[in-house]
């Protein structure tokens, strides 16, 4: 990079920043997404963002492009104070953001998708005139050296292509600033092969030629990698700034995982998790999928294994295809010796194993059947006779549940969607508790939106399973409650388990140790 | 054209050549005028369902419309009701009618958020009711020379209707692949919110392809006045779901975004040589239905199965 254009300021300079975020703060029921961001970005400079799950950088991205409005703080672009109301919005201010989930019409053409809703002279008369839409996206495509054919259909394309056409479009917004444009990256790589997150490295540094990058990305080398300065966000704040060419290294982990205190909560004020046995009760051998290989894996009765790992990980997949929910290629897997059957959610429930999804209002509920429906929803057999539902059995069996787990709730009749979402979370567990036979439990994102209150509940309830000899697969929300809850935790990385670390509650790893695995 | 893409196309291939080698009067050049003939008000119709299905909306408004459309159009050539003799004019007048109703469909759809399914079904319902008031019991002939000579002329070997549904199909077709009307159809059928995000309002456009299908409903009902010869309230009594059945057939999914005008037409003539082949080779009209339903379930399970995937959620 020792050939910049002369025009524009270096990155460092002291000119006016082209964006600015002062005391941004966002709050959801129960949970402060941003808590007073400060953000500075220069004319022609990377800028990385980076932090853990829930440290608030989506939400600040979101306000940046005008999806969410926060409840207080400015942002200001260009010096000049803004209020971003949409997209349009921020586009008009010179902000655009290439999505996460890829935001294109995957049945029109790559120059469609480039200049839509901006056709200018591609439409003469509501006719396209297809000749000058191919040159206005060429001229898009060609700024980031792309070569791309912009009338194939853009569902034909791989994810790296389409990724170029999203930037091409998204450099659209230069035309009505006239002035360097905001473009911000929103965890790029996470959906590339490493050859291509090379190449869009390239094109990233070729942007910074004539715009201002924001790219996120929880990978912490890329960050290094490619950004000029990092901002480090942490519950919500802004922890620190980084410039990577004189970053010493782990302080980024520092910064982003911060020095709390092992939590106590995990433990909910139990006795020291009971010393069971440890014969593995599931194993899994060579289990290959779509998004993970060659798993080795066991779990133990009575043991709580946490698997850990960046998206892209493969660890969600890995659990669906434990239940039998989504195509598994190769692999063994045994619960209690007995080969465990991967072809359907109905195989696995019937060899006592429940799943408790990340996606509770979609997937863990039916948000307007009541308590007692939902609870009994996988183990029908303990609330009939044959077909037809008794209620008082019914009755019997979900108010002892609702007392057990000290679920609140108005009754049994109640919809579960009126309740909140640690009631309702006890009640999806529930659901694989009452048929009394759970030998092994999935449990994705467990804690995922609950309060804190909630989530000791939940905890606690893991516990007590786990010391009735259930085996638990848990997909922690946060490094902290891995480590807290575990008795052993597994790191994946890229689909394949590259480390085991033993997690015994005299001797805990740091979070530090484990990241340095995932990254 | 990927294979899933061709498969309508193969499966009409297939069924000409088995009806072509089982029944020699299947292969004449009378029959095939016969059978496009057939087809014609068909292909009309699915050319306006196949932009709502487009949408990814479903629109079942063409029974009610097209009554609507063939009792005006009877009632405003020259009839046997009433001294009207408009003409052309007439015709124009119950195609604009039937972009009306469809129009209406689609601002009830983006005003009040009714799903397309109910809004259409209840414009079905107003259609049938203008009908059947226009129809005041006494059924309304046509004596227009010219709308009657839309059936019976011919033209090259083909009757009017088939020149005039080729016309429209060819019409669909370039607004489909060359106006922006019919590329946002494609995009809001392929991910509404991408449109939403790129800061397209999406409602005109909903509302403008509801219009449009209605207008299509309107000319095939002037077509179906033609070859019955009076203005009937059953104009389009099963037009709805036929036209549906055919874009399915032929590719267009209910799911939007996908297929289009030249895919439902395919759908429209395979409907259309299964009915007229099994005729010719001797099926039974009483199973005549029940084998015709049964083609068209495997042919639309055939077509969906690259789509398949374990867990799928089916509606």
């Amino acid at each position: 990079m020792s050939a910049r254009p002369e025009a524009g300021p270096q990155p460092g300079t002291s000119a006016p920043p082209v964006l600015e975020v002062r005391g941004l703060v966002k709050t959801y029921p129960g949970v402060t997404a941003l808590d007073g961001v400060d953000l500075q970005v220069r004319r022609n400079e990377v800028l990385g963002l980076a932090g853990e799950n829930g440290a608030g950088k989506s939400t600040l991205l979101k306000a940046l492009v005008g999806l969410v409005r926060p409840d207080a703080g400015e942002i200001h672009v260009r010096g000049e104070r803004v209020r971003l109301r949409s997209v349009e919005d921020a586009a008009d201010h010179g902000i655009g953001m290439v999505f996460q989930e890829q935001s294109l019409v995957p049945n029109l053409t790559a120059a469609e998708n480039i200049v839509l809703g901006s056709e200018g002279p591609g439409v003469r008369r509501g006719f396209y005139r297809w000749a000058t839409m191919r040159r206005l996206a060429q001229e898009q495509l060609d700024k980031i050296g792309s070569t791309i054919d912009p009338l194939a259909r853009t569902d034909s394309l791989t994810f790296a292509e389409r990724q170029m056409v999203e930037i091409a479009k998204v450099l659209r917004i230069e035309q009505r600033t006239h002035d360097t444009p905001v473009i911000i990256l929103d965890e790029p790589t996470s959906v590339l092969e490493p050859g291509e997150i090379e190449t869009l490295f390239e094109q990233v540094r070729r942007l910074r030629e004539f715009a201002s990058v924001i790219f996120v990305s929880h990978r912490l080398d890329e960050v290094l990698d490619v950004c000029d300065r990092v901002y480090v966000l942490r519950g919500g704040r802004a922890a620190g700034e980084i410039r990577p060419a004189d970053a010493e290294p782990g302080q980024l982990h520092r910064m982003m995982i911060g020095s709390t205190a092992p939590e106590d909560h995990y433990h909910g004020g139990a006795a020291a998790p009971p010393a069971t046995s440890r014969q593995p009760l599931l194993t899994v051998r060579g289990l290959t999928g779509t998004a993970f290989r060659d798993v080795d894996l066991d779990v133990g009765a009575g043991e709580i294994v946490a698997v850990v790992g960046v998206h892209g990980s493969g660890r969600e997949e890995l659990c669906k295809a434990l239940f039998g929910a989504v195509a598994t290629s190769a692999g063994e897997v045994a619960l209690d010796g007995r080969k465990l059957s991967l072809t359907s959610p109905r195989a696995a429930c019937a060899a006592g194993v429940g799943y408790v999804p990340a996606e509770r209002k979609t997937e863990g509920m039916v948000g307007p059947m009541s308590v007692a429906d939902n609870m009994t929803l996988a183990k029908q057999r303990v609330r009939c006779a044959g077909p037809v539902v008794v209620p008082k059995r019914q009755a019997d069996v979900v108010d002892s549940w609702i007392r057990r787990l000290s679920i609140r709730t108005p009754g049994r009749r109640t919809a579960i969607g009126r309740l909140s979402g640690g009631n309702q979370q006890k009640v999806v567990l529930a659901r694989w508790l009452v048929g009394g036979d759970v030998r092994l439990l999935l449990l994705d994102h467990p804690t995922r939106g609950l309060d804190v209150g909630a989530r000791s509940e939940v905890y606690r309830l893991m516990r007590e399973l786990a010391g009735n000899g259930v085996a638990t697969l848990l997909l922690a929300d946060s490094l902290e409650e891995a480590i807290g809850m575990a008795d052993r935790v597994v790191v994946m990385s890229d689909g394949r388990v590259v480390a085991e670390v033993p997690c015994p509650a005299d001797g805990k790893p740091s979070p530090l140790d484990l990241v340095k695995e995932m990254v | 054209m990927s294979i899933g893409a061709a498969g309508p196309l193969i499966a009409l291939a297939v069924v000409v050549v088995v009806f072509a080698a089982l029944n020699p009067q299947f292969r004449t050049l009378g029959n095939v005028a016969n059978i496009l003939d057939a087809a014609a008000v068909l292909a009309v119709v699915t050319c306006g369902t196949t932009f709502v299905l487009l949408l990814g909306s479903i629109d079942l408004s063409a029974a009610g419309v097209m009554a609507a459309s063939s009792l005006t159009v009877a009632l405003l050539v020259e009839n046997t009701r009433n001294d009207a003799d408009y003409g052309v004019l007439g015709i124009l007048v119950a195609v604009l009618l039937g972009a009306a109703l469809g129009g209406l469909s689609g601002l009830l759809l983006v005003l009040l958020k009714v799903p397309s399914f109910m809004t259409t079904l209840g414009v079905s319902a107003v259609g049938l009711g203008i009908a059947t008031l226009l129809f005041a019991g006494v059924q309304p002939g046509v004596v227009d020379a010219g709308l009657r000579g839309w059936a019976t002329g011919r033209f090259l070997g083909f009757t009017h209707l088939t020149w005039i549904a080729a016309a429209c199909v060819l019409v669909g077709w370039v607004v489909q692949r060359h106006t922006r009307l019919g590329r946002y159809a494609m995009a809001i059928g392929g991910a509404e919110e991408v449109l939403a995000l790129s800061g397209v309002r999406v409602a005109p456009y909903k509302v403008a392809v509801f219009t449009m299908a209605g207008a299509f409903y309107g000319l095939g009902a002037v077509m179906v006045t033609s070859q019955l010869g009076s203005g009937v309230v059953q104009a389009g009594a099963d037009y709805s779901f036929s036209a549906i059945t055919a874009a399915v057939v032929g590719g267009t999914l209910l799911v939007g975004g996908r297929g289009g005008v030249l895919h439902s037409t395919v759908g429209v003539l395979l409907l259309t040589v299964l009915a007229n082949g099994l005729v010719l080779v001797g099926v039974s009209p009483y199973v005549q239905g029940g084998v015709q339903g049964l083609i068209v379930v495997v042919a639309v399970a055939a077509a969906a199965a690259p789509l398949r995937h374990r867990n799928q959620v089916v509606k």
